[in-house]
């Protein structure tokens, strides 16, 4: 298992990742690995099978969505990255270190250097004023008192709570804690940002603003994200790409594409009818290849079908354009709509 | 009657040999031990003794005022103040006030330290809590005796006697607001690579302070209700006219002393909780979460 070879332009990488709670994981993995599922390993010794030999390969530079409903294990994922939460089995590589030979000290280190994390229910410090929990991560790694606050002024400014230094964190509302919580983890300047649930507990209007920003925001600090959610529409929405977790176990991982056009299992097609598809299929994975006459209205190669169609109803054509704003394909209404009626498991 | 299984006069003797013992060859060392006790509680008294009344009254209003911003607190605390003075019971007030500042000092340094070893492991909490619970319900007067023995009767036995019986609430108030801080904050803080430290003066105490100023208030309360105890192995001040009260049948003189013990524990009772409602206004912990 030892032979990561590790792509340079891997941040995470995780391998066989296992995790059993209990008095006596040994006891319990041994039984897992004998091929006991999680439901026989729990009914004989008692012990929760967190994750049940998870490997990952997160690309540095990508929102990484990881989507499971409760109990299926991706909080506990997530925290093995930074190793809230030890492993009973398993490898985790962060940029290539081993993050489990580690000493208490230079976990230390890498926990206020390499990653920040974003949390559901915020973990904001009640005594201290905004900016001083923005602050709070580069405090811990030791910054000067006038650089943090200047750093930490500067991101609350980013998440648009300019004017709010001062407050308690109490006094804000949901959604504007979480953006605390999110300035104070990109304040740290860390290549990686764990997102555990963290858009969860807020309102949906909020919520998908906050998806904007963060969207936006990984645009133009290039950062690697791992998000966790349980909800599909968000992973649908801000991920690059998508692992789906059920029991502890991965189920599939891919682009949002394959998740929607290609499901794994029936788990998962259960989740693909509830969506939005036209959310979830990028025009540029159906469009008319090559170049073409230029159109009237076009629109990136990121997009998504939901956001041509109303194009249609002024135009026959929408183009569809790379980063330097030369286009490379176009697409009409009926190729979106044979893509949506297609990809309806179930129907046709 | 239950019948005598077995004979129990040597364990008697051997408790009461061995105290003796102690007292022999350890009795020196022990009053050299608690010599820096004694020596806080003169400075304390003698400071504000030496201290005129009004400055006095005029300190404690004021924090009474710093404490709740409004009028009705350092009326009450003046108007208590004046009664200790009006009564002829200012010098006692000022001795008894003084013991209690120091067991509460004694108390705090104390407890707070065992509190968080308490909050960290399980097995220390388990070897503590049947200590405390025998800390509070041991008749005093079963410790004082042998500390008068070792201490000879005086201010110390007095001091040690209010620490052993005032204390255990400030720990048991310690270990528990450290324990019930919000285990997602803690996480936060281990997730930014927060050592031990850290985390123990920048998050668990700063958030476990309003029930740790609790235990205070508690410490303070309980140490007032040793005076009468107190002062009689030679604390003086108001328990001791309560005693002379009672021994000479003059009720008017104990119930007058009496009554300025509950000025003194209406006037720290007040301002201690004063200060942790603020302090918890300021965490936000009344809003409902």
């Amino acid at each position: 298992m030892s032979d990561i070879s590790v792509k340079p332009d891997l941040a995470i990488a995780m391998r066989g990742v296992t995790k059993i709670f209990g008095p006596d994981p040994e006891g319990a993995l041994a039984l897992l690995r004998a091929g006991k599922s999680k439901t026989e390993v729990q009914a004989e010794t008692n012990h929760v099978v967190g994750l049940d030999n998870v490997s990952l390969d997160i690309a540095a530079g990508q929102i990484f969505v990881v989507m499971g409903l409760s109990g299926s294990g991706k909080s506990t994922l997530i925290r093995h990255v930074n190793r809230l939460i030890e492993p009973t089995a398993g490898e985790i590589l962060v940029h290539g270190d081993d993050v489990l030979k580690m000493s208490l000290d230079q976990l230390r280190t890498y926990r206020r250097t390499k990653v920040a994390m974003v949390f559901q229910k915020f973990g904001l410090l009640p005594h201290r004023s905004v900016i001083d929990n923005v602050a709070y991560g580069l405090e811990v790694r030791g910054v000067g008192r006038k650089e943090r606050l200047e750093t930490a002024a500067k991101w609350i400014e980013t998440v648009g709570l300019a004017g709010y230094e001062h407050s308690r964190t109490r006094q804000l509302s949901g959604g504007q804690q979480q953006r605390v919580g999110l300035a104070r983890a990109l304040s740290m300047d860390s290549d990686i940002i764990l997102m555990d649930e963290a858009f969860s507990a807020l309102d949906p209007l909020i919520r998908s603003g906050m998806q904007d920003q963060l969207i936006t925001l990984q645009k133009s600090l290039n950062k690697t994200i791992l998000f966790i959610t349980h909800d599909f529409d968000e992973a649908l929405k801000i991920g690059d790409r998508i692992a789906v977790l059920k029991d502890g176990a991965l189920q599939q991982e891919g682009k949002p594409e394959d998740i929607v056009l290609r499901p794994a299992n029936e788990h998962i097609e259960e989740f693909v009818r509830e969506v939005n598809k036209a959310r979830a299929i990028h025009v540029r994975s159906i469009m008319e290849r090559g170049a073409t006459e230029p159109c009237e209205q076009s629109v990136s190669m990121d997009a998504r079908c939901e956001d041509v169609l109303p194009l249609f109803a002024e135009h026959q054509w929408v183009g569809v354009v790379d980063g330097e704003g030369q286009q490379i394909g176009r697409v009409t209404a009926k190729q979106v709509i044979k893509a949506l009626a297609r990809h309806t498991p179930g129907v046709g | 009657m239950f019948p005598q299984l077995i004979d129990t006069r040597p364990w008697r003797r051997a408790v009461d040999d061995g105290l003796n013992w102690v007292v022999r060859h350890w009795g020196g060392t022990f009053e050299a031990a608690a010599h820096p006790l004694l020596m806080l509680l003169k400075a304390i008294e003698d400071l504000l003794i030496a201290t005129p009344w009004w400055l006095i009254i005029a300190v404690l209003t004021g924090i009474a005022w710093l404490a709740t911003r409004r009028w009705p607190l350092p009326a009450v605390v003046f108007a208590a103040l004046m009664f200790l003075g009006i009564m002829d019971l200012w010098k006692d007030a000022m001795t008894t006030m003084a013991l209690m500042i120091t067991a509460t000092l004694a108390a705090i340094l104390v407890s707070i330290p065992v509190g968080v070893w308490m909050s960290r492991s399980l097995r220390i909490r388990q070897i503590f809590a049947p200590i405390l619970d025998l800390m509070q319900t041991l008749p005093s007067f079963v410790y004082l005796i042998p500390t008068v023995m070792i201490f000879g009767p005086g201010k110390i036995p007095a001091v040690i006697a209010t620490i052993v019986y005032a204390a255990p609430p400030l720990v048991r108030l310690t270990d528990l607001g450290l324990r019930s801080v919000d285990p997602a904050v803690l996480e936060a803080s281990r997730a930014f690579g927060t050592n031990p430290r850290q985390r123990l003066f920048g998050v668990q105490i700063p958030l476990a302070l309003p029930t740790i100023l609790a235990g205070i208030n508690q410490t303070t309360m309980m140490a007032l209700s040793m005076v009468v105890i107190a002062s009689m192995i030679g604390a003086g001040g108001l328990g001791y006219q309560v005693l002379q009260g009672i021994g000479r049948l003059e009720v008017s003189r104990g119930l007058f002393a009496g009554l300025g013990i509950v000025a003194l524990a209406i006037i720290f009772d007040r301002i201690t909780q004063a200060f942790g409602r603020q302090l918890q206004a300021r965490i936000g912990m009344q809003e409902a979460r």
